[in-house]
Protein backbone atom coordinates (compact mmCIF):
# COMPACT_ATOMS: atom_id res chain seq x y z
CA UNK A 1 0.00 0.00 0.00
CA UNK A 2 1.51 3.29 -0.96
CA UNK A 3 0.19 6.46 0.56
CA UNK A 4 0.66 8.74 -2.38
CA UNK A 5 -1.82 8.31 -5.18
CA UNK A 6 0.46 7.78 -8.13
CA UNK A 7 -0.21 4.41 -9.63
CA UNK A 8 -2.98 5.49 -11.91
CA UNK A 9 -2.19 7.81 -14.75
CA UNK A 10 -5.15 9.49 -16.37
CA UNK A 11 -5.58 9.08 -20.09
CA UNK A 12 -3.23 11.64 -21.57
CA UNK A 13 -4.97 14.84 -22.50
CA UNK A 14 -5.50 15.03 -26.20
CA UNK A 15 -3.98 17.71 -28.30
CA UNK A 16 -6.45 20.48 -28.92
CA UNK A 17 -5.87 20.17 -32.69
CA UNK A 18 -6.87 16.53 -32.74
CA UNK A 19 -10.33 17.26 -31.46
CA UNK A 20 -13.22 18.75 -33.40
CA UNK A 21 -14.99 21.71 -31.83
CA UNK A 22 -17.85 19.40 -30.94
CA UNK A 23 -15.61 16.93 -29.15
CA UNK A 24 -13.85 19.74 -27.35
CA UNK A 25 -17.08 21.15 -26.01
CA UNK A 26 -18.36 17.73 -25.07
CA UNK A 27 -15.31 17.37 -22.85
CA UNK A 28 -15.58 20.87 -21.43
CA UNK A 29 -19.28 20.92 -20.62
CA UNK A 30 -19.14 18.78 -17.45
CA UNK A 31 -16.53 21.11 -16.02
CA UNK A 32 -18.27 24.38 -16.78
CA UNK A 33 -20.94 24.66 -14.05
CA UNK A 34 -18.39 24.21 -11.26
CA UNK A 35 -15.81 26.41 -12.97
CA UNK A 36 -18.22 29.26 -13.67
CA UNK A 37 -19.59 29.24 -10.13
CA UNK A 38 -16.10 29.36 -8.65
CA UNK A 39 -14.98 32.19 -10.96
CA UNK A 40 -18.17 34.13 -10.26
CA UNK A 41 -17.79 33.96 -6.49
CA UNK A 42 -14.05 34.08 -5.99
CA UNK A 43 -12.35 35.80 -8.93
CA UNK A 44 -14.87 38.56 -9.55
CA UNK A 45 -15.05 39.56 -5.88
CA UNK A 46 -11.26 39.59 -5.77
CA UNK A 47 -11.08 41.87 -8.84
CA UNK A 48 -13.60 44.13 -7.10
CA UNK A 49 -11.41 44.11 -3.99
CA UNK A 50 -8.53 45.38 -6.11
CA UNK A 51 -10.86 48.02 -7.56
CA UNK A 52 -12.03 49.14 -4.10
CA UNK A 53 -8.44 49.31 -2.91
CA UNK A 54 -7.90 52.31 -5.20
CA UNK A 55 -10.96 54.10 -3.86
CA UNK A 56 -11.76 56.20 -0.85
CA UNK A 57 -14.78 54.08 0.00
CA UNK A 58 -16.50 54.02 3.39
CA UNK A 59 -19.71 52.14 4.11
CA UNK A 60 -20.87 54.86 6.49
CA UNK A 61 -20.52 57.61 3.87
CA UNK A 62 -22.88 56.92 0.97
CA UNK A 63 -21.54 58.37 -2.26
CA UNK A 64 -17.93 57.91 -1.22
CA UNK A 65 -15.80 56.03 -3.73
CA UNK A 66 -13.51 58.55 -5.42
CA UNK A 67 -10.40 57.21 -7.08
CA UNK A 68 -7.44 57.88 -4.81
CA UNK A 69 -4.69 55.92 -6.54
CA UNK A 70 -2.29 54.21 -4.18
CA UNK A 71 -3.27 56.27 -1.11
CA UNK A 72 -4.83 53.26 0.64
CA UNK A 73 -1.68 51.24 0.13
CA UNK A 74 0.60 53.90 1.56
CA UNK A 75 -1.88 54.28 4.43
CA UNK A 76 -1.78 50.54 5.10
CA UNK A 77 2.00 50.33 4.93
CA UNK A 78 2.50 53.25 7.30
CA UNK A 79 -0.21 52.01 9.69
CA UNK A 80 1.56 50.69 12.82
CA UNK A 81 -1.49 48.51 13.47
CA UNK A 82 -1.01 46.80 10.11
CA UNK A 83 2.66 46.13 10.79
CA UNK A 84 1.71 44.84 14.23
CA UNK A 85 -0.83 42.50 12.59
CA UNK A 86 1.80 41.21 10.15
CA UNK A 87 4.15 40.46 13.05
CA UNK A 88 1.40 38.74 15.04
CA UNK A 89 0.38 36.66 12.03
CA UNK A 90 3.94 35.45 11.55
CA UNK A 91 4.50 34.64 15.24
CA UNK A 92 1.15 32.89 15.54
CA UNK A 93 1.47 30.87 12.34
CA UNK A 94 5.10 29.86 12.72
CA UNK A 95 4.82 28.81 16.36
CA UNK A 96 1.54 26.96 15.87
CA UNK A 97 2.82 25.14 12.79
CA UNK A 98 6.15 24.14 14.34
CA UNK A 99 4.67 22.99 17.65
CA UNK A 100 1.84 21.05 16.06
CA UNK A 101 4.26 19.48 13.58
CA UNK A 102 6.58 18.25 16.35
CA UNK A 103 3.71 16.93 18.46
CA UNK A 104 2.05 15.48 15.36
CA UNK A 105 5.23 13.65 14.42
CA UNK A 106 5.60 12.22 17.93
CA UNK A 107 1.98 11.05 17.93
CA UNK A 108 2.29 9.60 14.43
CA UNK A 109 5.33 7.57 15.50
CA UNK A 110 3.37 6.39 18.52
CA UNK A 111 0.33 5.38 16.48
CA UNK A 112 2.52 3.62 13.93
CA UNK A 113 3.24 1.02 16.62
CA UNK A 114 0.80 -1.73 17.40
CA UNK A 115 -0.79 -1.68 20.85
CA UNK A 116 -4.15 -2.66 22.31
CA UNK A 117 -6.79 -0.02 21.56
CA UNK A 118 -4.71 1.78 18.94
CA UNK A 119 -7.80 2.44 16.80
CA UNK A 120 -9.64 4.05 19.71
CA UNK A 121 -6.63 6.21 20.63
CA UNK A 122 -6.40 7.35 17.02
CA UNK A 123 -10.08 8.28 17.07
CA UNK A 124 -9.63 10.20 20.33
CA UNK A 125 -6.62 12.02 18.90
CA UNK A 126 -8.34 13.27 15.75
CA UNK A 127 -11.31 14.63 17.65
CA UNK A 128 -9.84 18.09 18.44
CA UNK A 129 -9.57 18.76 14.72
CA UNK A 130 -13.26 18.01 14.27
CA UNK A 131 -14.48 20.27 17.05
CA UNK A 132 -15.95 23.52 15.76
CA UNK A 133 -13.19 26.07 16.42
CA UNK A 134 -15.63 28.63 17.84
CA UNK A 135 -16.86 26.08 20.38
CA UNK A 136 -13.34 24.94 21.20
CA UNK A 137 -12.23 28.53 21.73
CA UNK A 138 -15.14 29.29 24.10
CA UNK A 139 -14.49 26.14 26.05
CA UNK A 140 -10.78 26.79 26.48
CA UNK A 141 -11.41 30.40 27.41
CA UNK A 142 -13.85 29.53 30.20
CA UNK A 143 -13.25 26.07 31.62
CA UNK A 144 -9.49 25.99 31.08
CA UNK A 145 -7.97 29.49 31.05
CA UNK A 146 -10.23 31.15 33.61
CA UNK A 147 -8.18 32.58 36.51
CA UNK A 148 -10.35 31.38 39.39
CA UNK A 149 -12.14 28.23 38.25
CA UNK A 150 -9.97 27.24 35.28
CA UNK A 151 -8.64 23.69 35.10
CA UNK A 152 -5.15 24.79 34.09
CA UNK A 153 -4.63 26.81 37.24
CA UNK A 154 -6.10 23.97 39.29
CA UNK A 155 -3.61 21.50 37.80
CA UNK A 156 -0.73 23.94 38.23
CA UNK A 157 -1.70 24.99 41.75
CA UNK A 158 0.72 22.51 43.41
CA UNK A 159 3.49 24.24 41.46
CA UNK A 160 2.69 27.60 43.00
CA UNK A 161 0.61 29.05 40.19
CA UNK A 162 -2.08 31.21 41.72
CA UNK A 163 -5.10 32.75 40.04
CA UNK A 164 -3.23 33.55 36.86
CA UNK A 165 -5.32 35.15 34.14
CA UNK A 166 -3.87 33.31 31.14
CA UNK A 167 -5.78 35.15 28.43
CA UNK A 168 -4.76 38.65 29.48
CA UNK A 169 -1.26 37.76 30.73
CA UNK A 170 -0.19 35.50 27.85
CA UNK A 171 -2.73 36.25 25.11
CA UNK A 172 -0.56 35.03 22.23
CA UNK A 173 0.43 31.84 24.03
CA UNK A 174 -3.20 30.97 24.78
CA UNK A 175 -4.19 31.43 21.13
CA UNK A 176 -1.22 29.33 19.99
CA UNK A 177 -2.06 26.62 22.54
CA UNK A 178 -5.62 26.31 21.23
CA UNK A 179 -4.35 26.29 17.62
CA UNK A 180 -1.80 23.59 18.44
CA UNK A 181 -4.47 21.47 20.11
CA UNK A 182 -6.64 21.86 17.03
CA UNK A 183 -3.97 21.31 14.36
CA UNK A 184 -1.78 18.56 15.88
CA UNK A 185 -4.25 15.89 14.67
CA UNK A 186 -4.02 17.29 11.14
CA UNK A 187 -0.24 17.03 11.14
CA UNK A 188 -0.42 13.61 12.77
CA UNK A 189 -2.77 12.18 10.15
CA UNK A 190 -0.61 13.24 7.21
CA UNK A 191 2.62 12.08 8.86
CA UNK A 192 1.04 8.80 9.94
CA UNK A 193 0.06 8.14 6.34
CA UNK A 194 3.69 8.81 5.45
CA UNK A 195 5.02 6.41 8.08
CA UNK A 196 2.64 3.68 7.01
CA UNK A 197 3.72 3.98 3.40
CA UNK A 198 7.26 2.93 4.31
CA UNK A 199 8.29 -0.37 2.92
CA UNK A 200 8.56 -2.83 5.84
CA UNK A 201 11.29 -4.66 3.91
CA UNK A 202 13.65 -1.69 4.07
CA UNK A 203 13.06 -1.29 7.81
CA UNK A 204 13.64 -5.00 8.27
CA UNK A 205 16.86 -4.77 6.24
CA UNK A 206 18.07 -1.86 8.40
CA UNK A 207 17.42 -3.98 11.50
CA UNK A 208 19.30 -6.92 10.05
CA UNK A 209 22.21 -4.60 9.25
CA UNK A 210 22.29 -3.67 12.91
CA UNK A 211 20.89 -0.14 12.74
CA UNK A 212 19.27 0.93 16.02
CA UNK A 213 15.80 2.46 16.29
CA UNK A 214 16.96 6.07 16.41
CA UNK A 215 19.45 5.60 13.58
CA UNK A 216 16.85 3.96 11.38
CA UNK A 217 14.44 6.78 12.13
CA UNK A 218 16.96 9.49 11.34
CA UNK A 219 18.50 7.95 8.23
CA UNK A 220 15.59 6.14 6.65
CA UNK A 221 12.26 7.29 8.07
CA UNK A 222 12.88 11.04 8.17
CA UNK A 223 14.10 11.34 4.57
CA UNK A 224 11.11 9.25 3.49
CA UNK A 225 8.80 11.55 5.47
CA UNK A 226 10.27 14.70 3.88
CA UNK A 227 7.54 15.19 1.29
CA UNK A 228 4.82 14.48 3.84
CA UNK A 229 6.33 16.99 6.27
CA UNK A 230 6.49 19.60 3.52
CA UNK A 231 2.90 18.96 2.56
CA UNK A 232 1.71 19.11 6.18
CA UNK A 233 3.62 22.33 6.87
CA UNK A 234 2.45 24.10 3.72
CA UNK A 235 -1.20 23.11 3.98
CA UNK A 236 -1.15 23.76 7.72
CA UNK A 237 0.37 27.22 7.23
CA UNK A 238 -2.19 28.16 4.62
CA UNK A 239 -5.06 27.21 6.91
CA UNK A 240 -3.52 28.68 10.09
CA UNK A 241 -2.68 32.02 8.44
CA UNK A 242 -6.46 32.41 7.94
CA UNK A 243 -7.21 31.93 11.65
CA UNK A 244 -10.11 34.14 12.62
CA UNK A 245 -12.63 32.26 14.76
CA UNK A 246 -10.34 31.43 17.69
CA UNK A 247 -9.16 35.05 17.95
CA UNK A 248 -12.69 36.38 17.63
CA UNK A 249 -13.93 34.17 20.46
CA UNK A 250 -11.03 34.33 22.93
CA UNK A 251 -9.33 37.73 22.72
CA UNK A 252 -11.13 39.81 20.08
CA UNK A 253 -7.62 40.69 18.89
CA UNK A 254 -6.63 42.07 22.28
CA UNK A 255 -5.63 42.98 24.83
CA UNK A 256 -4.90 46.12 22.86
CA UNK A 257 -3.76 44.67 19.56
CA UNK A 258 -1.67 41.86 21.02
CA UNK A 259 -3.37 39.05 19.10
CA UNK A 260 -4.72 40.91 16.06
CA UNK A 261 -3.61 38.95 13.02
CA UNK A 262 -4.17 40.02 9.40
CA UNK A 263 -7.63 38.49 8.89
CA UNK A 264 -8.81 40.03 12.14
CA UNK A 265 -7.22 43.40 11.26
CA UNK A 266 -9.04 43.46 7.92
CA UNK A 267 -12.26 42.42 9.61
CA UNK A 268 -11.92 45.32 12.04
CA UNK A 269 -11.15 47.81 9.27
CA UNK A 270 -14.10 46.63 7.21
CA UNK A 271 -16.81 45.80 9.72
CA UNK A 272 -15.93 47.98 12.71
CA UNK A 273 -14.43 51.06 11.01
CA UNK A 274 -16.26 50.47 7.69
CA UNK A 275 -13.13 51.69 5.89
CA UNK A 276 -13.56 49.57 2.76
CA UNK A 277 -10.68 51.20 0.88
CA UNK A 278 -8.01 50.45 3.45
CA UNK A 279 -9.41 47.03 4.25
CA UNK A 280 -9.39 46.16 0.55
CA UNK A 281 -5.79 47.34 0.18
CA UNK A 282 -4.77 45.20 3.17
CA UNK A 283 -6.67 42.29 1.62
CA UNK A 284 -4.81 42.64 -1.66
CA UNK A 285 -1.50 42.66 0.20
CA UNK A 286 -2.46 39.52 2.11
CA UNK A 287 -3.43 37.78 -1.12
CA UNK A 288 -0.10 38.73 -2.70
CA UNK A 289 1.71 37.26 0.30
CA UNK A 290 -0.47 34.14 0.23
CA UNK A 291 0.26 33.64 -3.47
CA UNK A 292 3.96 33.46 -2.64
CA UNK A 293 3.40 30.73 -0.03
CA UNK A 294 0.79 29.00 -2.17
CA UNK A 295 3.11 28.82 -5.15
CA UNK A 296 5.51 26.78 -3.09
CA UNK A 297 2.64 24.70 -1.80
CA UNK A 298 1.29 23.98 -5.26
CA UNK A 299 4.74 23.07 -6.55
CA UNK A 300 5.21 20.76 -3.60
CA UNK A 301 1.84 19.14 -4.06
CA UNK A 302 2.50 18.56 -7.73
CA UNK A 303 5.77 16.88 -6.78
CA UNK A 304 3.87 14.66 -4.41
CA UNK A 305 1.64 13.79 -7.36
CA UNK A 306 4.66 13.12 -9.52
CA UNK A 307 4.02 10.63 -12.23
CA UNK A 308 0.46 11.76 -12.29
CA UNK A 309 0.33 15.52 -12.66
CA UNK B 1 -2.98 -0.66 7.98
CA UNK B 2 -4.25 -4.12 8.80
CA UNK B 3 -2.35 -5.65 5.92
CA UNK B 4 0.91 -4.07 6.98
CA UNK B 5 0.53 -5.16 10.56
CA UNK B 6 0.22 -8.67 9.26
CA UNK B 7 3.36 -8.48 7.14
CA UNK B 8 5.40 -7.11 10.01
CA UNK B 9 4.38 -9.71 12.55
CA UNK B 10 7.05 -12.36 12.95
CA UNK B 11 6.27 -15.68 11.38
CA UNK B 12 5.23 -18.27 13.95
CA UNK B 13 8.01 -20.64 12.86
CA UNK B 14 10.69 -18.14 13.86
CA UNK B 15 12.61 -18.92 16.99
CA UNK B 16 11.96 -15.39 18.26
CA UNK B 17 8.19 -15.72 17.94
CA UNK B 18 6.49 -14.35 21.05
CA UNK B 19 3.86 -16.33 22.75
CA UNK B 20 0.50 -14.66 22.15
CA UNK B 21 -1.01 -12.86 25.12
CA UNK B 22 2.32 -12.09 26.79
CA UNK B 23 3.09 -8.41 27.01
CA UNK B 24 6.63 -7.11 27.24
CA UNK B 25 7.44 -4.11 29.45
CA UNK B 26 7.95 -1.98 26.35
CA UNK B 27 4.51 -2.86 25.11
CA UNK B 28 2.91 -1.96 28.44
CA UNK B 29 4.66 1.42 28.49
CA UNK B 30 3.64 2.00 24.88
CA UNK B 31 0.03 1.12 25.59
CA UNK B 32 -0.20 3.28 28.70
CA UNK B 33 1.54 6.18 26.95
CA UNK B 34 -0.71 5.89 23.92
CA UNK B 35 -3.87 5.88 26.00
CA UNK B 36 -2.59 8.73 28.14
CA UNK B 37 -1.96 11.14 25.24
CA UNK B 38 -5.16 10.04 23.53
CA UNK B 39 -7.20 10.84 26.62
CA UNK B 40 -5.23 14.05 27.21
CA UNK B 41 -6.11 15.40 23.76
CA UNK B 42 -9.68 14.22 24.10
CA UNK B 43 -10.13 15.54 27.62
CA UNK B 44 -11.37 19.06 26.72
CA UNK B 45 -14.12 17.52 24.62
CA UNK B 46 -15.04 15.12 27.39
CA UNK B 47 -15.05 17.94 29.93
CA UNK B 48 -17.34 20.01 27.72
CA UNK B 49 -19.70 17.07 27.42
CA UNK B 50 -19.73 16.56 31.21
CA UNK B 51 -20.11 20.25 32.07
CA UNK B 52 -23.18 20.46 29.85
CA UNK B 53 -24.98 18.16 32.30
CA UNK B 54 -24.05 20.14 35.43
CA UNK B 55 -25.86 22.95 37.16
CA UNK B 56 -24.27 26.38 36.82
CA UNK B 57 -23.12 26.15 40.45
CA UNK B 58 -21.30 22.89 39.75
CA UNK B 59 -19.78 24.17 36.50
CA UNK B 60 -17.57 26.80 38.05
CA UNK B 61 -16.12 25.53 41.31
CA UNK B 62 -12.67 25.37 42.81
CA UNK B 63 -11.66 22.51 42.87
CA UNK B 64 -13.53 21.37 39.75
CA UNK B 65 -16.55 19.12 40.24
CA UNK B 66 -15.96 15.63 38.87
CA UNK B 67 -18.91 13.78 40.35
CA UNK B 68 -22.44 15.12 40.11
CA UNK B 69 -25.99 14.13 39.31
CA UNK B 70 -26.56 14.94 35.63
CA UNK B 71 -29.31 17.38 34.75
CA UNK B 72 -30.86 18.34 31.43
CA UNK B 73 -31.68 21.87 32.61
CA UNK B 74 -29.02 23.48 30.44
CA UNK B 75 -30.25 21.81 27.27
CA UNK B 76 -33.76 22.91 28.08
CA UNK B 77 -32.54 26.48 28.66
CA UNK B 78 -30.75 26.52 25.31
CA UNK B 79 -33.82 25.52 23.40
CA UNK B 80 -35.80 28.13 25.28
CA UNK B 81 -33.23 30.63 24.03
CA UNK B 82 -34.24 29.71 20.47
CA UNK B 83 -31.33 27.51 19.59
CA UNK B 84 -33.37 25.48 17.13
CA UNK B 85 -33.44 28.05 14.25
CA UNK B 86 -29.65 28.37 14.38
CA UNK B 87 -29.27 24.63 14.31
CA UNK B 88 -31.69 24.34 11.37
CA UNK B 89 -29.78 27.05 9.50
CA UNK B 90 -26.57 25.14 10.02
CA UNK B 91 -28.19 21.93 8.81
CA UNK B 92 -29.61 23.70 5.76
CA UNK B 93 -26.38 25.46 4.82
CA UNK B 94 -24.16 22.39 5.30
CA UNK B 95 -26.44 19.75 3.81
CA UNK B 96 -27.56 21.83 0.79
CA UNK B 97 -24.03 22.98 0.02
CA UNK B 98 -22.68 19.45 0.38
CA UNK B 99 -25.28 18.09 -2.05
CA UNK B 100 -24.61 20.82 -4.58
CA UNK B 101 -20.86 20.37 -4.22
CA UNK B 102 -21.07 16.66 -5.02
CA UNK B 103 -23.44 17.29 -7.95
CA UNK B 104 -21.13 19.92 -9.45
CA UNK B 105 -17.78 18.39 -8.56
CA UNK B 106 -18.42 14.88 -9.93
CA UNK B 107 -18.77 15.92 -13.60
CA UNK B 108 -15.99 18.47 -13.14
CA UNK B 109 -13.64 15.82 -11.76
CA UNK B 110 -14.65 13.58 -14.67
CA UNK B 111 -13.60 16.29 -17.15
CA UNK B 112 -10.26 16.52 -15.35
CA UNK B 113 -9.52 12.80 -15.24
CA UNK B 114 -11.42 10.24 -17.28
CA UNK B 115 -12.19 12.34 -20.35
CA UNK B 116 -9.72 15.15 -19.75
CA UNK B 117 -9.96 18.50 -21.43
CA UNK B 118 -6.76 19.92 -22.89
CA UNK B 119 -4.88 21.82 -20.17
CA UNK B 120 -6.68 19.94 -17.39
CA UNK B 121 -3.72 20.56 -15.07
CA UNK B 122 -4.29 24.32 -15.21
CA UNK B 123 -7.95 23.94 -14.29
CA UNK B 124 -7.14 21.55 -11.49
CA UNK B 125 -4.62 23.90 -9.94
CA UNK B 126 -6.91 26.86 -10.50
CA UNK B 127 -9.50 25.16 -8.29
CA UNK B 128 -6.93 24.59 -5.58
CA UNK B 129 -5.63 28.15 -5.75
CA UNK B 130 -9.11 29.51 -5.00
CA UNK B 131 -9.13 27.47 -1.78
CA UNK B 132 -5.81 28.99 -0.75
CA UNK B 133 -6.87 32.60 -1.17
CA UNK B 134 -7.82 34.16 2.14
CA UNK B 135 -11.56 34.70 2.61
CA UNK B 136 -10.82 38.29 3.64
CA UNK B 137 -9.85 38.96 0.03
CA UNK B 138 -13.37 38.48 -1.24
CA UNK B 139 -15.53 39.31 1.76
CA UNK B 140 -15.96 43.05 1.11
CA UNK B 141 -17.32 42.80 -2.44
CA UNK B 142 -19.46 39.82 -1.44
CA UNK B 143 -20.89 41.81 1.45
CA UNK B 144 -21.60 44.83 -0.76
CA UNK B 145 -23.06 42.74 -3.61
CA UNK B 146 -25.21 40.67 -1.26
CA UNK B 147 -26.38 43.88 0.38
CA UNK B 148 -27.36 45.37 -2.97
CA UNK B 149 -29.12 42.17 -4.03
CA UNK B 150 -30.93 42.04 -0.71
CA UNK B 151 -29.57 38.57 0.15
CA UNK B 152 -27.56 39.55 3.18
CA UNK B 153 -28.64 37.38 6.10
CA UNK B 154 -30.06 34.84 3.63
CA UNK B 155 -29.40 31.14 4.15
CA UNK B 156 -29.41 30.40 0.40
CA UNK B 157 -26.68 32.94 -0.20
CA UNK B 158 -24.63 31.37 2.60
CA UNK B 159 -25.03 27.87 1.23
CA UNK B 160 -23.84 29.02 -2.21
CA UNK B 161 -20.74 30.50 -0.56
CA UNK B 162 -20.09 27.20 1.24
CA UNK B 163 -20.52 25.37 -2.06
CA UNK B 164 -17.80 27.47 -3.66
CA UNK B 165 -15.62 27.08 -0.57
CA UNK B 166 -15.78 23.28 -0.74
CA UNK B 167 -15.75 22.74 -4.51
CA UNK B 168 -11.94 22.66 -4.85
CA UNK B 169 -11.56 20.02 -2.14
CA UNK B 170 -14.35 17.95 -3.65
CA UNK B 171 -12.99 18.18 -7.20
CA UNK B 172 -9.56 17.05 -6.07
CA UNK B 173 -10.89 14.30 -3.86
CA UNK B 174 -13.43 12.90 -6.32
CA UNK B 175 -10.81 13.03 -9.04
CA UNK B 176 -8.49 10.88 -6.94
CA UNK B 177 -11.29 8.31 -6.61
CA UNK B 178 -12.15 8.47 -10.33
CA UNK B 179 -8.56 7.67 -11.25
CA UNK B 180 -8.97 4.36 -9.47
CA UNK B 181 -11.91 3.23 -11.62
CA UNK B 182 -10.67 0.56 -14.04
CA UNK B 183 -10.65 1.88 -17.59
CA UNK B 184 -12.14 -1.31 -18.99
CA UNK B 185 -15.38 -0.71 -17.13
CA UNK B 186 -15.77 2.76 -18.62
CA UNK B 187 -14.93 1.54 -22.11
CA UNK B 188 -17.51 -1.20 -21.81
CA UNK B 189 -20.11 1.34 -20.76
CA UNK B 190 -19.20 3.57 -23.67
CA UNK B 191 -19.48 0.68 -26.13
CA UNK B 192 -22.96 0.08 -24.84
CA UNK B 193 -23.72 3.55 -26.11
CA UNK B 194 -24.19 5.25 -22.77
CA UNK B 195 -24.10 9.04 -22.99
CA UNK B 196 -22.23 11.07 -20.41
CA UNK B 197 -25.04 11.68 -17.95
CA UNK B 198 -26.05 8.02 -18.12
CA UNK B 199 -22.43 6.88 -17.79
CA UNK B 200 -22.00 9.06 -14.72
CA UNK B 201 -25.21 8.00 -13.03
CA UNK B 202 -25.29 4.30 -13.88
CA UNK B 203 -21.63 3.35 -14.01
CA UNK B 204 -19.36 5.84 -12.29
CA UNK B 205 -21.39 7.02 -9.32
CA UNK B 206 -22.14 3.49 -8.07
CA UNK B 207 -18.47 2.57 -8.41
CA UNK B 208 -17.14 5.53 -6.46
CA UNK B 209 -20.06 5.76 -4.04
CA UNK B 210 -17.89 5.28 -0.92
CA UNK B 211 -15.55 7.99 -2.20
CA UNK B 212 -18.45 10.34 -2.81
CA UNK B 213 -19.77 9.67 0.67
CA UNK B 214 -16.33 10.44 2.13
CA UNK B 215 -16.11 13.64 0.10
CA UNK B 216 -19.56 14.66 1.25
CA UNK B 217 -18.67 14.09 4.89
CA UNK B 218 -15.50 16.19 4.59
CA UNK B 219 -17.41 19.02 2.91
CA UNK B 220 -20.09 18.79 5.58
CA UNK B 221 -17.46 19.15 8.31
CA UNK B 222 -15.94 22.26 6.74
CA UNK B 223 -19.32 23.89 6.09
CA UNK B 224 -20.69 23.11 9.54
CA UNK B 225 -17.67 24.59 11.32
CA UNK B 226 -17.35 27.68 9.10
CA UNK B 227 -17.46 30.93 11.03
CA UNK B 228 -16.00 33.87 9.05
CA UNK B 229 -18.63 34.07 6.30
CA UNK B 230 -21.39 33.21 8.75
CA UNK B 231 -20.55 36.03 11.12
CA UNK B 232 -20.06 38.63 8.38
CA UNK B 233 -22.89 37.72 6.01
CA UNK B 234 -25.67 36.80 8.43
CA UNK B 235 -27.24 38.44 11.45
CA UNK B 236 -30.56 37.11 12.72
CA UNK B 237 -32.50 35.22 10.03
CA UNK B 238 -29.74 33.05 8.58
CA UNK B 239 -27.34 32.87 11.52
CA UNK B 240 -25.78 29.44 12.06
CA UNK B 241 -24.66 27.59 15.20
CA UNK B 242 -21.20 29.22 15.48
CA UNK B 243 -22.90 32.62 15.38
CA UNK B 244 -25.18 31.48 18.22
CA UNK B 245 -22.08 30.76 20.27
CA UNK B 246 -20.92 34.37 19.87
CA UNK B 247 -23.66 35.28 22.32
CA UNK B 248 -21.69 33.50 25.04
CA UNK B 249 -18.57 35.64 24.73
CA UNK B 250 -19.88 38.34 27.00
CA UNK B 251 -21.52 36.04 29.52
CA UNK B 252 -18.13 34.72 30.52
CA UNK B 253 -17.95 33.08 33.91
CA UNK B 254 -21.67 33.09 34.39
CA UNK B 255 -23.10 30.39 32.17
CA UNK B 256 -20.40 27.77 31.76
CA UNK B 257 -22.74 24.82 31.98
CA UNK B 258 -25.17 26.29 29.47
CA UNK B 259 -22.25 27.25 27.23
CA UNK B 260 -20.89 23.70 27.39
CA UNK B 261 -24.28 22.25 26.54
CA UNK B 262 -24.54 24.58 23.53
CA UNK B 263 -21.00 23.67 22.45
CA UNK B 264 -21.81 19.97 22.77
CA UNK B 265 -24.80 20.36 20.45
CA UNK B 266 -22.64 22.43 18.11
CA UNK B 267 -19.84 19.90 17.79
CA UNK B 268 -21.77 16.62 17.96
CA UNK B 269 -22.82 16.35 14.27
CA UNK B 270 -19.29 16.92 13.03
CA UNK B 271 -17.64 14.63 15.55
CA UNK B 272 -19.96 11.85 14.46
CA UNK B 273 -19.37 12.64 10.78
CA UNK B 274 -15.63 12.77 11.37
CA UNK B 275 -15.49 9.50 13.26
CA UNK B 276 -17.44 7.84 10.47
CA UNK B 277 -15.21 9.40 7.79
CA UNK B 278 -11.89 9.09 9.62
CA UNK B 279 -10.55 6.57 7.14
CA UNK B 280 -10.82 9.21 4.41
CA UNK B 281 -10.05 12.26 6.51
CA UNK B 282 -6.40 12.40 5.57
CA UNK B 283 -7.27 12.13 1.89
CA UNK B 284 -9.66 15.04 2.11
CA UNK B 285 -7.30 17.21 4.13
CA UNK B 286 -4.48 16.70 1.68
CA UNK B 287 -6.83 17.31 -1.28
CA UNK B 288 -6.49 13.71 -2.36
CA UNK B 289 -2.69 13.75 -2.40
CA UNK B 290 -2.25 11.33 0.48
CA UNK B 291 -4.30 8.19 0.79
Amino acid sequence: MTAVVDQVTPPEAPDRRELTQGQLWRRRTPLLPALILVILLTQIPFLLTIWYSFQDRNLLRPGSGQFVGLDNYSEVFTDPLFRNAVGNTIVMTVSAVILSLILGLALAVLLDKVFPGRGIVRTLLITPFLVMPTAAALLWKTSFFSPVFGLINWVLAPFGVGNLDWVSTYPMATIVLVLVWEWTPFMMLILLAGLQSQSPDILEAAKVDGAGGWKTFRLITLPHLRQFIDLAVLLGSIYIVHTFDVIFMITQGGPGQATTNLPYFIYQEAFRAFDVGEAAAAGVIVVAATIVIATFALRRVSEVFKGEV
Amino acid sequence: MATRTATRAPAPSEATARRPGRLSTGKVVLTLGGWFVGLLFFFPVLWMFLTGFKTEAQASTDPPTFFFTPTLDQYQAIFERDFAPYFLNSVTASVMSTLLVVILATPAAYALSIMPIPHWRDSLFFFMSTRMLPPVASILPLYIIFNNLGVLDNINALFIIYTVMNLPIAVWMIRSFLLEVPKEVLEAARLDGANLSLELRKVIVPMIAPGLAATALICFIFAWNEFFFAVTLTSTQAATVPVFLVGFITSEGLFWARLSAACTLAVLPVIIAGWVAQKWLVRGLSLGAVK
